[in-house]
C-alpha cells in the first residue's frame, strides 16, 4: 500500500519551505489554521501571517490589497467558505483586477466527512471555474500539491487549489519519479486504447484502481489525471476522444460546473463520442465516515470500474 | 475589437496642470484654500458633464464627496500622476464605486489623462467605466462598485506597508448608506486589531441611500460611537469644509496604533440647489436643461 498523506498537509509543509527563499509570500487565514495547516507558517514566519478571525470576506479583501502592493497572499480556509461565503469579494477584488492571490482552500468534497452538508464543498469549482482569470487545480495526490503550491507561487494571477482533508495515497513516485507539475497541462497516468478515465483530485488513484480491474477483464483503460479544470487541457481531451472513442470523467463534485461540465463541450465540439459521468448527483450530502460518503455516491474504484464496462458496452 | 486606446474624443494631451513632480511630493501640493475651492467646483461642473453626456451614472454621492477628494488629490495625497504605479505614493481607494466620476475628474484634472476623456464616461471601449475598473484606468487602485469592499483592501496596503517599513498611507473613502454591509465591520475590526495607524477612512456621511434616508432604510446611528467601540480614532467634520478636513488628515497622521476614521457630515448632491438632499439623484443623471441650470449655479 502506497504512503498516505493528507494534500493540505503537503500544503503546509511547502508554504513553509517557499518562505525563506520568498520574502514576498504573505499568508492569511480565517481561524482555521491547525486545519488549512497555515499553522506551520505561522509557527515559523509570525510577521507575515495574519489571523483574520472568522471574516472570510475581509480576508479576501486584504489578500487583494496586499497583492496590490506586490505580495504574493495565500489566503486558506475551507473550501465551501472560501468559495461561497466570499463569492464576490474573489470575483470583485482579486479575480477581476487580477491580482496575485493564491486562494487555497482545503476541504474540498464530501470526503470532510462527519461535519456533514455545510462543510461539504460540492461547488466551490463550477463557482471559481465560472470567473474569468482564475486559474482552477486540484491536485490528485500530497506530491503534487506541493508542486501545485509551488508553480502557483511563481506564477502571477489569481488562483483556486482545492484540496482536501483525509489523507490519501501517493500516486507519484510510482507513475514517474520525474513528474513536474505544468499548469493546463493533463497527466497521462495510464496509457490505453479502449476508454478514457478523466480524473481529478483524489479520484484519480480509485481511478487507476479501476483500471487494473478492467485490465484483468481484457480492457485497456487509459487514464487522465486533470489536474486544472481551468484552463482545461482540451487537446488531452480530444485525443482522447479520438484515440479511445469514450471518456468517462469522475469527480468528488456536483456535476453541474464541475469536471464532466468542463469536459463534455469539448467533446461535443470536437470529436463526439459515448460519454458518462460521476459526480455527486443534485443534492446535498450529509454526515459520514469519508468513505461511506464517498461509495454512498459511487465514488470508488468499483463504482468507476462497474461504470467503465456500461461504457464499453455502449460503445459498440 | 473595440479597446480603450482608440475610443472617444481625446486630443490626446494630458491636463495641462500635469506637474514635473518629484517623488515623494504632492503633485500639485502649493494650493490655497481658495485655489482648491474652485478645484472642488471644477470637479462638480466635470460631474455635471460627464453623467450628463453619458445618460446614467451617479450625481449625487459624486457630488457630496467632491471636497473630500479634492482635499486629498490637491492637497494631502503624495502621488505622482506620471508615475501611477510609483511604489511609495499614498493609495486612494474609492471603496463608493458610484462615484467614480468625481475621482475620475480628479484624476484627469491632476494629470493621469486627459480631461478630455471624461466625456467618454460609460461609453462602450471607454476607460472611463460606470464603475472603477483598477485593470484599465491609470490611477485607479481597485475595482469596486460592490460595496462594503474597499475598506478590507486599505487593510492590505497598510499591512503590506508596515511589513515593509513604507511610509505611504491608505485613504478609503466610503459611503454612509454602504456601512449598511456587514464587510464593512469585518474590517473595522481587523484594522484595529492589527493597530493599523497607516489607515485614514472618510465616510461620507449624507444620510441618503437608494431608498430614503439613512435612518429609515437601516439605522447606522450612532454612527461615530460605534467606530470608536471598533477602536478608531474618530474625526468628524463638516464635510464641505477644505480646512476642516485638510487639518483632520493631518491629525490623522500624527494618531498611533490605530486606525483613523473621518466621519465628513455632507450634503448629498451639494452644489446644485435641485440635486440636493434628494435621493433620486444618487443614480439619475442631469437632463440637458438640468445640465445647463446646475453649470450656472457652478460658475
Amino acid at each position: 500500500m502506497a504512503e498516505e498523506i493528507s494534500t493540505r498537509k503537503a500544503y503546509g509543509h511547502t508554504l513553509v519551505e517557499l518562505a525563506d527563499k520568498n520574502r514576498d509570500i504573505v499568508v492569511l487565514d480565517a481561524d482555521l489554521s491547525p486545519s488549512t495547516m497555515t499553522d506551520l507558517f505561522a509557527a515559523e514566519y509570525p510577521d507575515r501571517f495574519f489571523d483574520c478571525g472568522i471574516a472570510e470576506q475581509n480576508m479576501m479583501g486584504i489578500a487583494a490589497g496586499l497583492a496590490a502592493s506586490g505580495k504574493t497572499v495565500f489566503a486558506s480556509t475551507f473550501a465551501v467558505f472560501a468559495s461561497g461565503r466570499a463569492y464576490d469579494q474573489v470575483r470583485m477584488s482579486i479575480a477581476q483586477p487580477r491580482l496575485n492571490v493564491k486562494i487555497v482552500a482545503t476541504h474540498g468534497g464530501i470526503s470532510v466527512g462527519e461535519d456533514g452538508f455545510s462543510h461539504h464543498a460540492i461547488e466551490d469549482l463550477a463557482l471559481m471555474c465560472s470567473l474569468p482569470n482564475m486559474t482552477v487545480v486540484v491536485p490528485a495526490d500530497a506530491n503534487e500539491a506541493s508542486q501545485a503550491v509551488r508553480v502557483a507561487a511563481e506564477t502571477p494571477g489569481p488562483f483556486y487549489i482545492r484540496l482536501s482533508r483525509p489523507k490519501t495515497p501517493l500516486i507519484y513516485g510510482e507513475v514517474d519519479r520525474d513528474y513536474r507539475f505544468v499548469i493546463g497541462r493533463a497527466v497521462t497516468m495510464r496509457g490505453g486504447a479502449d476508454a478514457t478515465v478523466i480524473a481529478t483530485g483524489i479520484m484519480v488513484e480509485p481511478a487507476l484502481r479501476a483500471a487494473e480491474t478492467l485490465a484483468k477483464e481484457g480492457f485497456d483503460l487509459r487514464v487522465l489525471n486533470m489536474h486544472t479544470l481551468k484552463p482545461l487541457d482540451e487537446d488531452a481531451v480530444v485525443t482522447a476522444a479520438k484515440e479511445t472513442g469514450a471518456i468517462l470523467t469522475v469527480e468528488e463534485h456536483l456535476l453541474q460546473g464541475g469536471l464532466g461540465s468542463r469536459v463534455a463541450p469539448v467533446v461535443a465540439k470536437n470529436h463526439p463520442v459515448p460519454m458518462a459521468f460521476m459526480a455527486i448527483e443534485d443534492r446535498f450530502s450529509s454526515s459520514g465516515k469519508p468513505n461511506e460518503l464517498l461509495e454512498q455516491h459511487g465514488l470508488t474504484a468499483e463504482g468507476i470500474a462497474g461504470q467503465a464496462r456500461q461504457l464499453l458496452s455502449r460503445k459498440g | 475589437m473595440l479597446s480603450a486606446k482608440k475610443s472617444g474624443n481625446r486630443k490626446g494631451k494630458p491636463a495641462a496642470s500635469a506637474p514635473k513632480s518629484a517623488a515623494g511630493v504632492s503633485a500639485s501640493g502649493g494650493l490655497s484654500v481658495d485655489e482648491l475651492k474652485a478645484k472642488a467646483k471644477l470637479l462638480r461642473r466635470h460631474i455635471i458633464e460627464m453623467t450628463a453626456e453619458a445618460g446614467s451614472g451617479h450625481p449625487g454621492g459624486s457630488l457630496s464627496s467632491a471636497d473630500i477628494v479634492t482635499a486629498l488629490y490637491f492637497r494631502v495625497l503624495r502621488h505622482d500622476p506620471s508615475k501611477p504605479h510609483w511604489p511609495d505614493r499614498d493609495r486612494f481607494i474609492l471603496s463608493k464605486g458610484h462615484a467614480a466620476p468625481l475621482l475620475y475628474a480628479a484624476l484627469a484634472e491632476s494629470g493621469y489623462f486627459p480631461v478630455d476623456e471624461l466625456l467618454t464616461l460609460r461609453r462602450l471601449g471607454s476607460r472611463m467605466q460606470g464603475h472603477t475598473d483598477r485593470g484599465i484606468t491609470p490611477g485607479v487602485e481597485m475595482s469596486s462598485g460592490a460595496l462594503g469592499q474597499g475598506l478590507s483592501f486599505g487593510i492590505g496596503v497598510a499591512l503590506a506597508a508596515r511589513l515593509d517599513g513604507k511610509k505611504h498611507r491608505a485613504y478609503v473613502l466610503m459611503g454612509d448608506g454602504e456601512c449598511d454591509e456587514g464587510q464593512v465591520w469585518e474590517a473595522a475590526m481587523a484594522a484595529a486589531h492589527y493597530k493599523l495607524d497607516g489607515i485614514t477612512a472618510i465616510i461620507d456621511r449624507n444620510n441618503l441611500q437608494i431608498d430614503g434616508w439613512c435612518c429609515d432604510v437601516m439605522n447606522t446611528e450612532p454612527l461615530p460611537d460605534k467606530w470608536r467601540a471598533f477602536g478608531w480614532h474618530v474625526i468628524e467634520v463638516d464635510g464641505h469644509d477644505i480646512e476642516q478636513l485638510i487639518d483632520a488628515f493631518e491629525q490623522a497622521k500624527s494618531v498611533k496604533g490605530q486606525p483613523t476614521m473621518i466621519i465628513a457630515h455632507t450634503v448629498k448632491g451639494k452644489g446644485v440647489s435641485f440635486m440636493e438632499n434628494k435621493a433620486e439623484y444618487h443614480g439619475k443623471p442631469p437632463t440637458a436643461e438640468q445640465a445647463k441650470r446646475a453649470l450656472k449655479e457652478l460658475e
